[in-house]
């Protein structure tokens, strides 16, 4: 009888660890940009095409760099986590529309919230190239120094916001 | 409209499946034909209406619906058609729901051809594939309905991804799938057998062809994958070891062994245990394939993205089948008999170190496979088990395997005698040590894997010839009737066998003696490889439906004799703005020339690379014979005359009132 039981005990072992692996997550690779430049670049503003967003802006500050589009369906699952991010203003959001247009964009964050301070509009996806993006949304936590210090690759829930990006945040600001 | 009815196609579907999942199978405990008598019209009910389903999904995808999220993510107008069409698996929901669609097509075939089945046995089988049926639809309409729509709609898709256009997309996923859903027959057959507590030779009889016939398909989808991968991917490699071609891999050396076995209970009654167990594990190890692809657990080129629902959902459904069926087993087993005792020396003997070994491969490709994964939940930190790994692991196991092979066909069932073997296979052992020796040195270039890869290819051809030579020499008839009255199966092993053999030839020979170059190219440069002369006429633009291409053009001459031309192409999908290598390939059976066009250089040069492979296309020559050899063991006399016998005992009645 004992014999007959191994295959379902070898499973059940093999369920443990695929369980545990499911928290775990593949994708947390170690980005080669992680701990470099952030790339430069400028780009027209989604409010008002007149005016550029640059990261040199930003040099001196803590921000959180969320790369989305509206056509990105895993874009609508974090955009309540950003929402209630940017409200709390511990750290300010800017946003890059990827491959998008003006007009879907737009109207994208005028029905779901506009979490971002300001949004840079990638239109042609040159950008996104530059930042290896290979799947929206992606999120980049960048230093005062404007070194990335975290890469996030897929949406930002609620447990990767507490117990990642937020203590990352607070550890850089005192920096 | 039309993806609303897809949709409420798909949970009329649900309700069916659950209602076949359980009617018959209670039916089947309680004797009660009026539920067992169900299963048929449910399975055909169920089909019809997934297929309703499939048919939805298509036909938003020809006609570029982007009110549907999954249409708008995976297609773009200006691709065509026929990939709009194979767009439909293109991504995560798509597949489940060509999962879902050709389980019931299984299920359907299950109905059709199972009327020589005892009613509660054909019941329980049917019922148990509606069960798994169940677990996949609650699982689509849950957490990944492929027919969820986009407000407001999009003006036009994402397009599918550029390395997915490609002809391979057409037939690779639906072969692969016919494969892996496949063995849920074996399965069900397996559970079934548990179920009723008659495990006999019966119930291997009635499994093999089914067991045979997933397994030509994973052979020759699996085959299709290796060769896409092949000209696609533009490294020139055929198999890279990754997760997801390893999840397609485990269900085929598991099939492969329950092959073997299944034909041992039918013919000895032996191994019936055993046979169950690899019948469970063979289905389980298709389950968890799929799992690993779908839960994001692993990283892969083929993962698509991720919803960690969607992981759980299908871990608890893993749970649910495979713990369960492994509980039955436990629970039912011990009570099966043991089946005709056998020698050391024997054919069952073999048969059973072949299967330990083939067991053992599917293990240690999971244990690779998974290993990253353990060490990760360890703690232990992050690392990749590559291609070292696997190829360390396989030649020792498989070694033995293909040795054994050759003594299998020709060892007597029950108890075969040692010396004899030797006798009857010296030559054969003679022929294949000489070949490993000689031939590498007439080719130049010795080492220890080549001259293993080649004694093991040249002792398959050598003891299948001498397997061949007894059985037809010494009668009077003329060859032909000789031959045909041979059994079909038979000649299927000695060409699916005959078919490792080309195949190991070939990696062995692709592996020793490949060679490639890299090298900057300008128009009018000649590169050198393999005694060819590759000169280098350009590159022109040119523009595809959705891409636009740069098709580079190397002429091919072998002592000033011109021999072919070479077109590969980068091409640039302007959608998603990606770029993609198409090699040109001139595949001829003693070697391909290979060239991959890489980056354009300044003034005109590219960096062109330049592959020379000797024999790489005995690879999936191989792998075809073998499925040749699958499909001549189907179309063997005696799953006729089961029809036939079928026939005749209905038209008895009729005699009798005659």
């Amino acid at each position: 009888m004992k014999r007959f039981l191994l295959p379902l005990v070898i499973f059940l072992v093999v369920v443990g660890f695929l369980f545990k692996g499911l928290n775990l997550d593949p994708r947390e690779v170690p980005s080669p940009l992680v701990n470099k430049l952030a790339p430069m670049f400028s780009l027209p503003r989604l409010d008002n095409p007149e005016q550029v967003f640059s990261p040199k802006d930003m040099l001196g500050k803590v921000w959180l760099f969320n790369v989305w589009a509206s056509w990105c369906g895993a874009c609508r699952d974090e955009h309540p986590v950003l929402l209630e991010l940017s409200k709390t203003g511990i750290v300010p959001i800017y946003g890059m529309d990827y491959k998008d247009t003006r007009q879907d964009a737009q109207q994208w964050l005028d029905q779901g919230g506009n979490p971002y301070i300001a949004t840079a509009m990638d239109i042609d996806g040159r950008v996104g190239i530059n930042y290896g993006v290979y799947g929206v949304p992606e999120t980049y936590v960048i230093d005062k120094t404007g070194v990335i210090a975290y890469k996030q690759i897929g949406p930002v829930t609620d447990e990767v916001l507490r117990n990642k990006i937020l203590p990352l945040v607070k550890r850089l600001q005192a920096q | 409209m039309i993806p609303e009815i897809g949709h409420f196609s798909l949970i009329l579907a649900l309700l069916v499946a659950l209602a076949l999942g359980t009617f018959p199978i209670i039916g089947a405990a309680r004797g009660n034909a009026v539920w067992m008598g169900l299963a048929r019209p449910l399975a055909r009910a169920q089909f019809l209406l997934i297929a309703a389903a499939f048919i939805c999904l298509a036909y938003a995808f020809a006609t570029m619906d982007y009110s549907v999220t999954y249409v708008a993510t995976n297609s773009n107008s200006k691709l065509p058609l026929q990939y709009r069409i194979a767009a439909v698996w293109g991504g995560h929901e798509g597949s489940l729901l060509l999962w879902a669609m050709i389980l019931s097509v299984w299920t359907v075939a299950v109905s059709l051809f199972s009327k020589h089945l005892p009613d509660d046995m054909r019941a329980r089988i049917l019922g148990v594939m509606g069960l798994i049926s169940v677990g996949f639809l609650l699982f689509m309409l849950m957490v990944s309905n492929p027919f969820e729509r986009l407000i407001p709609a999009a003006l036009d898709g994402r397009d599918l991804n550029p390395l997915l256009q490609d002809p391979g997309m057409i037939f690779h996923p639906p072969m692969l799938y016919m494969g892996y859903v496949g063995f849920s027959v074996a399965f069900a057959f397996a559970i079934a057998a548990l179920l009723g507590g008659q495990l006999d030779a019966a119930w291997a009889r009635w499994s093999r062809p089914w067991t045979t016939m997933a397994w030509v398909f994973l052979t020759l989808g699996i085959m299709g994958g290796s060769n896409w991968a092949y000209y696609e991917l533009g490294w020139g490699g055929w198999w890279f070891w990754d997760a997801v071609e390893n999840a397609s891999f485990m269900p085929w050396l598991a099939g492969t062994a329950l092959i073997h076995s299944l034909a041992v209970t039918e013919k000895r009654g032996s191994f019936k245990a055993w046979t169950v167990l690899l019948a469970i594990c063979a289905f389980s190890l298709s389950l968890l394939g799929t799992f690993l692809v779908r839960s994001g657990v692993l990283t892969s080129v083929h993962a698509f993205a991720t919803d960690p629902r969607r992981g759980l959902f299908i871990l608890v459904f893993l749970v649910a089948v495979i713990g369960g069926s492994l509980t039955l087993f436990a629970w039912r087993a011990p009570t099966v008999g043991r089946g005709g005792k056998f020698d050391v020396v024997s054919r069952e003997s073999f048969l059973l170190a072949n299967n330990v070994l083939l067991a053992v491969a599917a293990f240690s490709v999971l244990l690779g496979t998974l290993y990253p994964l353990f060490l990760d939940a360890l703690g232990l930190g992050k690392i990749s088990v590559g291609p070292p790994y696997f190829d360390t692991v396989f030649a020792p196991l498989m070694t033995p395997a293909l040795f054994l092979m050759g003594i299998g066909p020709i060892a007597r069932w029950k108890q075969a005698s040692l010396p004899e073997l030797a006798l009857r296979l010296r030559w054969a052992f003679g022929v294949s040590v000489a070949t490993a020796v000689v031939l590498p040195v007439l080719l130049g270039h010795w080492t220890p894997m080549i001259g293993l890869g080649l004694f093991l290819a040249f002792w398959i051809f050598a003891t299948s010839a001498n397997l061949v030579y007894q059985r037809l020499h010494g009668k009077e008839q003329p060859l032909i009737i000789r031959v045909k009255a041979i059994p079909r199966s038979w000649w299927g092993m000695v060409i699916a066998h005959l078919g490792i053999a080309v195949f190991t030839l070939g990696v062995t020979i692709v592996k020793g003696f490949e060679s490639e170059i890299a090298v900057r190219m300008l128009p009018g440069d000649v590169a050198h490889l393999a005694g060819y002369d590759f000169t280098f006429d350009g590159v022109k633009d040119s523009q595809g439906p959705n891409y636009t291409a740069s098709v580079g053009q190397l002429h091919v001459t072998k002592n000033g004799v011109e021999r072919t031309v070479l077109s590969p192409a980068k091409r640039l999908y302007t959608v998603q703005n990606m770029p993609m290598t198409e090699a040109g390939i001139s595949p001829a059976l003693i070697h391909d020339l290979y060239a991959s066009l890489g980056e354009p250089l300044d003034d005109g040069a590219w960096s062109v690379r330049i592959y020379h492979k000797p024999m790489v296309e005995w690879i999936w020559a191989g792998c075809a014979m073998m499925a040749l050899g699958g499909l001549l063991a189907l179309s063997d006399r005696r799953y006729r005359m089961q029809k036939r016998r079928k026939k005749e005992r209905d038209l008895k009645p009729n005699e009798a009132l005659a």
